[in-house]
C-alpha cells in the first residue's frame, strides 16, 4: 500500500515537472508570461492587445484563453475577479520546482566531482 | 451616406449624461423626451458637427449579458481619439475614473481602457508622434 502511495505521488511530481516545461514551452505562453512580467495583473482584452502589437501574435480571443488556462493549470498564472472585471496574473513560483530537481552547480559540489 | 451616429449602451440616461459632459468633457447635443427614456446625445467639443454619440437606454434583456461578458474579458465597447493618452490618463483618474488598462504603447498606438460608470468600458488612443515631423 505504501509502496503504491510512494509510486503515485513519484508520478504525479514527473507529471507536474513535466506539464510545467510543456507549458512554458510554446512561444505564445512565454510571450504572455514576458507581458505579465511587464505589467502584472492584465485583462484578457490587454493581453491579446500585446500579443498582436508587440509579438506580432494574433491568435483568436479563444485561444488566448485557452493558453491561459494551460497556464493556470500549471500555477504559472492566477485570475482574480474585481468586481465586474477579471484580472491575470503571474505566479513564477512553480519554477522553484525546476531548480530543485536541477539545482545550480555550485563550486564545492562540481569539484567534489572531478575529485578522482 | 455617412457616419453621422454611433451609439453606446447606457444604465441610466441622466447618469450618464453627467460623465459624458461633466466628467469626459463632451457636450449635450440632441436631448429629445421619449416616453421613459430619451433620445440623448452628446458631441465633442472639437467636433460639434461631427459624429454624435447616442446615451441608448441598455433596457433590452440581452444587453447585460452581452455587456457584462466584454467587460469581465476587459474589452472596450468603443473608442474616443485624445490628444495624449497619458495627460488623459491622469487627468480623468483625479476625477476618480476607473481604468482597467493603464496608458501602454502598443506598437504606433498608445491605448488605456476606463469603465464609464454606465456599464462600459471605453478605449482611448493616440497615434505616436512621428518625431520626424
Amino acid at each position: 500500500m505504501a509502496r503504491l502511495l510512494t509510486g503515485k505521488c513519484s508520478l504525479a511530481f514527473n507529471g507536474g515537472v513535466d506539464s510545467l516545461l510543456k507549458a512554458l514551452a510554446d512561444p505564445t505562453r512565454a510571450a504572455i508570461l514576458d507581458e505579465l512580467v511587464d505589467r502584472d495583473g492584465q485583462t484578457l482584452f490587454e493581453i491579446c492587445a500585446r500579443l498582436a502589437n508587440k509579438h506580432g501574435i494574433t491568435p483568436t480571443r479563444q485561444a488566448v484563453s485557452q493558453h491561459l488556462a494551460v497556464l493556470e493549470g500549471v500555477g504559472l498564472l492566477r485570475s482574480e475577479r474585481a468586481g465586474r472585471y477579471k484580472f491575470h496574473f503571474i505566479d513564477t513560483s512553480p519554477l522553484q520546482e525546476i531548480s530543485r530537481r536541477w539545482p545550480q552547480q555550485t563550486p564545492e559540489s562540481s569539484s567534489e566531482r572531478t575529485k578522482p | 451616406m455617412r457616419i453621422n451616429l454611433a451609439s453606446i449602451f447606457v444604465d441610466d440616461q441622466a447618469k450618464a449624461l453627467d460623465f459624458y459632459t461633466n466628467t469626459l468633457g463632451f457636450e449635450k447635443k440632441t436631448e429629445i423626451p421619449l416616453g421613459d427614456f430619451s433620445w440623448l446625445t452628446v458631441v465633442s467639443p472639437e467636433a460639434r458637427d461631427g459624429v454624435e454619440l447616442v446615451l441608448e437606454p441598455a433596457n433590452h434583456p440581452a444587453v447585460k449579458t452581452f455587456r457584462d461578458a466584454l467587460v469581465a474579458d476587459g474589452i472596450p465597447f468603443t473608442s474616443f481619439s485624445v490628444a495624449d493618452v497619458q495627460i488623459e490618463f491622469e487627468r480623468l483618474a483625479k476625477l476618480g475614473v476607473v481604468f482597467t488598462q493603464q496608458p501602454t504603447a502598443m506598437g504606433p498606438v498608445t491605448t488605456a481602457v476606463f469603465d464609464d460608470t454606465c456599464g462600459n468600458l471605453i478605449q482611448i488612443a493616440a497615434m505616436a508622434q512621428n518625431p520626424g515631423a
